[in-house]
């Protein structure tokens, strides 16, 4: 009786123990948490922000615990998916869409001691950083190959939603194809949506029809390059390096990078170094990055392609400069001038030469 | 062959225990899922179904869900039970947190307690004008309400989305497609502390009892009854159909309409193109859980809520993909279904007369 209770008091004692150094090098663990509006399978935004956050699994191994929640709307479901990774633990979240803004600082004030991180808001807090990429950098890059693949003189366009991000994509790739090629036209489709394969391919077919033979998104799926691929145009990869889906179709694809920037702020929150702050990156810093140039594009165009992107690269080259109109002909940029960030991060209206007008 | 052949009497009983009989089914089912997932089952089903039980925040988060799944799937019950089939109760949802939503914005830092009634009454309103054009339709033209209703909710969403991209934008947001946050003479007062839990939850519980004693023992619950049994008999009965079906689309498209002003005005606090998930659609298989009754309804309402929330909790804490909470949701309806065919008919196998013949 004596030997089992023994046992008993040792086998209890060395559970607690295990308990409590399983509690300990729980603690030891940053918790990292990761809200994602679309699926992480979308092959476009969310995957490439998915992809971070395995790069800061890599980085810091066993230091690290990441959680993520995708699909979330960007309703009220927000709002409580952030404040349930905030209750359990998580010492840093990224929230990385821009209709998390509010939920997240609302969560924000509740878990003074976590640290959120909003991508591309405009809202910041003692404990509520943002961050976006310079996305237009990649667009300048494209619109110049588009603007010199073109024979129909006819660029598609799908676009997502009319806020300042994509209106700046669209007026970024006009000006650089137009300043390759002044019979350039783009048409635009706005479908109302980040990921819908089913409109997003509508769409791209109804580009193709009209004459399009270069197709650009801002939608997240690859189902305009499947298009594309399918019916023997150009297309462009967006946030992710979508070449398997339209090997003969993808030109060249504007890569989110997010990894560096996760695993630097997850160890500023590891050094206890974290601050609030503003961080909007191009291709210089490698936020923005250029996959692979196609070998169906000339070489000439390709040296082209690549020597614009290094000179964005070393800030020689802003896909912003004057002179440019507003579409009603009024000026915007004086002969070169450059656009300031606020500018950009507001923008509302199409440059001269875009036709059409944006949906109200 | 296998035929169905309806039972004469069915157990009244029976039909009161099928929904939790569903309810165990899809549990079942669930747990066959995880473990061809290679998940653990056991820790799957019971982080989502009971840990969100004995969490606090996980309780005030499922009351917060509860509350638009009520309400509108008490509006819905009335013309389910006379078969009428609103379908766009997302619809209705929708206008009304924006003709809500619009009266907020309109008297952008107005102080006074009438902001909030103000408010609810244009939620109720827009809602009911969503649904009167499914009502004129069908009682003018005999048009098919399932198709209209559910049509118009693409119109409503896309409505709310032209809405807050121009005269309903916040002018200091960038132009980011999103209302100004709502002033707090707007915004619903909260009932729980530290919670989101707001007064719509107390609106909903008086509507069940509202609900209630209409079905026993208002005329209306009656009417409704016989024309959703017998449509000739309530002719006969000398009671105008049309009216029902006013009544009926009205009651649905106004709950449908605060539910949507609810939202709003408490957890999101402002308009946003993403404000309706799918609560319009939800609260159709909150209705038939709930056998159609009030009570019934308030209690599929939670369990619905807690499909919600513990799927998300699995997600965060197992990697299980978010398609999780969808997937449950059609099991307990698809059970639901199957249950009651099987309480209601009898399976009948016989052979084929061909086979016979031989």
């Amino acid at each position: 009786m004596k030997h089992i209770i023994r046992k008993l008091i040792t086998g209890t004692a060395t559970v607690a123990l295990a308990f409590s150094i399983g509690i300990a090098s729980a603690a030891a663990k940053t918790k990292v948490g990761f809200v994602y509006v679309g699926p992480i399978g979308d092959h476009g935004w969310s995957y490439a922000h998915n992809e971070g956050r395995l790069a800061v699994e890599k980085a810091f191994g066993d230091k690290v615990k990441t959680t993520y929640v995708e699909n979330v709307s960007e309703g009220p479901d927000a709002e409580r998916v952030i404040q349930q990774l905030a209750q359990s633990g998580h010492g840093i979240i990224f929230t990385t869409s821009f209709g998390f803004m509010n939920p997240t600082l609302k969560v924000a004030k509740r878990f003074p001691k976590v640290k959120f991180e909003h991508a591309t808001g405009f809202k910041r807090a003692e404990n509520v950083a943002t961050y976006s990429g310079r996305f237009y950098e990649g667009r300048h890059v494209i619109g110049l190959i588009a603007g010199k693949m073109t024979k129909t003189n006819t660029i598609g366009y799908i676009a997502s939603f009319p806020i300042p991000e994509v209106v700046r994509g669209i007026n970024a790739a006009y000006l650089a194809a137009r300043s390759v090629n002044p019979a350039v036209k783009f048409k635009i489709i706005w479908v109302s949506t980040w990921v819908d394969p089913g409109k997003e391919a509508d769409a791209a077919k109804a580009l193709i029809d009209q004459g399009a033979d270069v197709l650009m998104q801002h939608t997240d799926s690859p189902a305009a390059i499947q298009t594309a691929e399918k019916k023997g145009v150009f297309a462009f990869g967006q946030a992710s390096d979508m070449v398997k889906f339209g090997p003969k179709a993808q030109l060249t694809a504007i890569v989110d990078d997010w990894g560096p920037y996760y695993v630097s702020r997850v160890k500023a929150v590891m050094d206890g170094t974290w601050k609030s702050q503003d961080t909007w990156d191009g291709i210089g810093p490698g936020m923005v990055v250029m996959a692979p140039f196609s070998k169906r594009i000339p070489e000439n165009v390709r040296a082209m392609a690549a020597k614009a992107r290094d000179a964005i690269a070393s800030g020689k080259l802003h896909p912003f400069t004057g002179p440019i109109n507003k579409q009603d002909g009024s000026p915007w940029l004086k002969a070169g001038e450059t656009a300031q960030d606020g500018a950009l991060a507001g923008m509302n209206f199409y440059v001269e030469g875009v036709e059409g007008s944006l949906p109200k | 062959m296998i035929r169905l052949e309806p039972l004469k009497e069915v157990s009244k009983g029976l039909l009161y225990v099928t929904p939790a009989i569903a309810v165990i089914v899809t549990i079942l089912l669930g747990t066959v899922m995880f473990a061809v997932l290679g998940k653990d089952p056991v820790q799957a089903i019971s982080i989502i179904f009971l840990e969100p039980l004995t969490n606090s925040f996980a309780i005030s988060e499922m009351i917060v869900k509860a509350t638009p799944l009520i309400l509108i799937g008490l509006g819905l019950s009335f013309g389910f039970r006379a078969g009428i089939w609103n379908i766009g109760a997302e619809g209705q949802f929708t206008v009304g947190a924006l003709a809500g939503g619009a009266v907020a914005l309109a008297l952008h830092e107005v102080e006074g307690i009438w902001v909030l009634p103000l408010m609810c009454l244009a939620g109720i309103l827009g809602g009911m004008a969503w649904a009167a054009i499914p009502a004129f339709l069908r009682t003018r033209f005999n048009t098919n309400e399932i198709l209209v209703t559910l049509m118009l909710t693409y119109v409503a969403v896309l409505l709310l989305s032209v809405m807050v991209h121009g005269p309903l934008k916040d002018p200091e947001g960038l132009n980011f497609p999103e209302s100004r946050l709502f002033h707090e003479s707007a915004i619903l007062p909260i009932l729980i502390e530290e919670t989101r839990v707001h007064i719509g939850f107390l609106v909903a519980l008086a509507a069940v009892l509202v609900a209630w004693v209409i079905l026993r023992h208002h005329v209306f619950g009656y009417q409704v009854k016989v024309m959703g049994q017998s449509p000739r008999a309530a002719n006969y009965g000398g009671f105008a159909q049309q009216r029902v079906v006013w009544t009926c689309l009205m009651i649905s498209g106004g709950l449908a309409g605060l539910a949507g002003l609810f939202e709003a005005a408490g957890p999101v606090g402002q308009l946003v193109p993403a404000l309706p998930v799918g609560y319009g659609f939800t609260a159709i298989i909150v209705a038939f859980l709930g056998r159609l009754t009030p009570v019934g309804i308030l209690l599929s309402g939670f369990v619905m809520a807690l499909t919600y929330i513990g799927g998300e909790a699995a997600q965060i804490e197992m990697n299980l993909p978010s398609a999780v909470t969808g997937v449950f949701q059609g099991m307990f309806l698809f059970s639901l279904l199957g249950i009651d065919v099987l309480a209601r008919y009898r399976i009948q196998v016989s052979r084929p007369a061909w086979a016979a013949e031989k």
